[in-house]
């Protein structure tokens, strides 16, 4: 595929918002969800309940990925 | 092609990129785990057998384990890269949406400048204030505090990007496109160095300041006995050096392999459309 092919078919296939919204919408919702879980819950707030199950077994890649732990 | 489309891709690509991510920290972060938890295991010790000698009762009760070490070590690990991986590819997969088609480049370059862009502001600029810590650095006190300058980082850092890209696009008719991008990554850089600079450092937090006197960093300092002799070392500075470069490399593989692994798949996916629709003129490599 040559580069300037590649563009025109990506403008070709630039997709309209109004129909992309509800994926797009849902996408954000469960990444920032995952993204809160895996990095936040269970330690400076949480909604998952007080026990730290899930904090303790994301722990080492919490402290990895740069998130704030103990 | 779909939003539909180019959500799963970001999913695909993400989880791949977080398994990627996961070898490398299953051989680069966990001997650096490991050791700030024996650090800090024999820290605990160390303090309690001065509170003993000063007359104190011993606080006791040892830490009940949840998940076993090697647990989370290995598997506990793994789920939290790939979840992050897949996290990062859904909100990489809605910006690359947005854009795709609306700008001059094509889709693997796009996926790559996209994903360029979440790592400097979703981790590098926030690591250069507050770096990702082992074990052991950092106080249970001010895991509050912490998480929210952690997150004003993160957010400054991507309204930054966002203000930089609309001053480019202002000045690019006058100055031309390479110009317009060194503005705009100049007023980036100014706005995270002053926020930075605004932003406390996590040692002058009050409970820090109070109890070691304002410091960058919460890092452990050594313990000392009355006489100010040393009874257990400070944190070991090649330990955390070598943490903090094994988890900036792993986000630059987990933001990397996401952008190409993706650019890749929309590529593929647009190349096979273009077959199906009109099959003449187009296989020029
Ligand atoms: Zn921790």
């Amino acid at each position: 595929m040559t580069t300037a092919g590649a563009v025109a078919r990506a403008k070709a296939t630039a997709v309209p918002a109004s129909e992309t919204l509800p994926w797009l919408i849902s996408a954000v919702l469960v990444g920032l969800a995952l993204y809160y879980v895996v990095g936040i819950d269970q330690g400076a707030v949480s909604v998952l309940g007080d026990t730290t199950v899930l904090h303790e077994l994301v722990h080492d890649a919490r402290h990895f990925l740069g998130f704030p732990c103990h | 092609m779909e939003a539909r489309s180019f959500v799963l891709r970001g999913v695909v690509a993400g989880a791949v990129a977080g398994l990627v991510a996961w070898v490398f920290a299953l051989l680069f972060a966990e001997p650096q785990v490991e050791a700030a938890i024996a650090y800090e295991e024999g820290r605990g010790e160390a303090e309690e057998a001065l509170a003993t000698a000063a007359g104190a009762v011993p606080a006791g009760g040892a830490e009940e384990e949840v998940v076993s070490r090697g647990v989370q070590a290995t598997i506990g690990l793994g789920v939290g890269m790939v979840a992050i991986g897949i996290a990062l590819g859904l909100l990489f997969a809605v910006v690359y949406t947005l854009l795709h088609g609306r700008v001059a480049l094509r889709p693997r370059v796009l996926a790559l400048v996209v994903a360029g862009a979440g790592f400097l502001t979703i981790y590098a600029t926030p690591f250069v204030k507050y770096p990702a810590s082992p074990p052991a650095v950092g106080s249970d006190e001010t895991i509050g505090d912490r998480t929210a300058l952690y997150l004003v980082m993160v957010i400054g850092s991507l309204l930054f990007l966002v203000a930089a890209v609309a001053v480019a696009r202002l000045v690019r008719g006058r100055i031309g496109t390479w110009n317009a991008v060194l503005v705009g990554g100049v007023v980036y850089v100014a706005l995270s160095a002053v926020l930075t600079t605004v932003l406390p450092g996590l040692g002058e937090l009050t409970i820090n300041a109070v109890e070691n006197g304002p410091r960058v960093s919460e890092t452990p300092l050594p313990l000392r006995d009355a006489s100010g002799a040393i009874l257990y070392p400070g944190f070991d500075a090649d330990v955390l050096y070598h943490f903090r470069v094994a988890s900036f490399a792993a986000q630059a593989l987990l933001w990397g392999v996401l952008g190409l692994a993706f650019g890749a798949l929309v590529e593929r996916r647009l190349a096979k459309g273009e077959v199906g629709e009109r099959t003449p003129e187009t296989s020029a490599a």
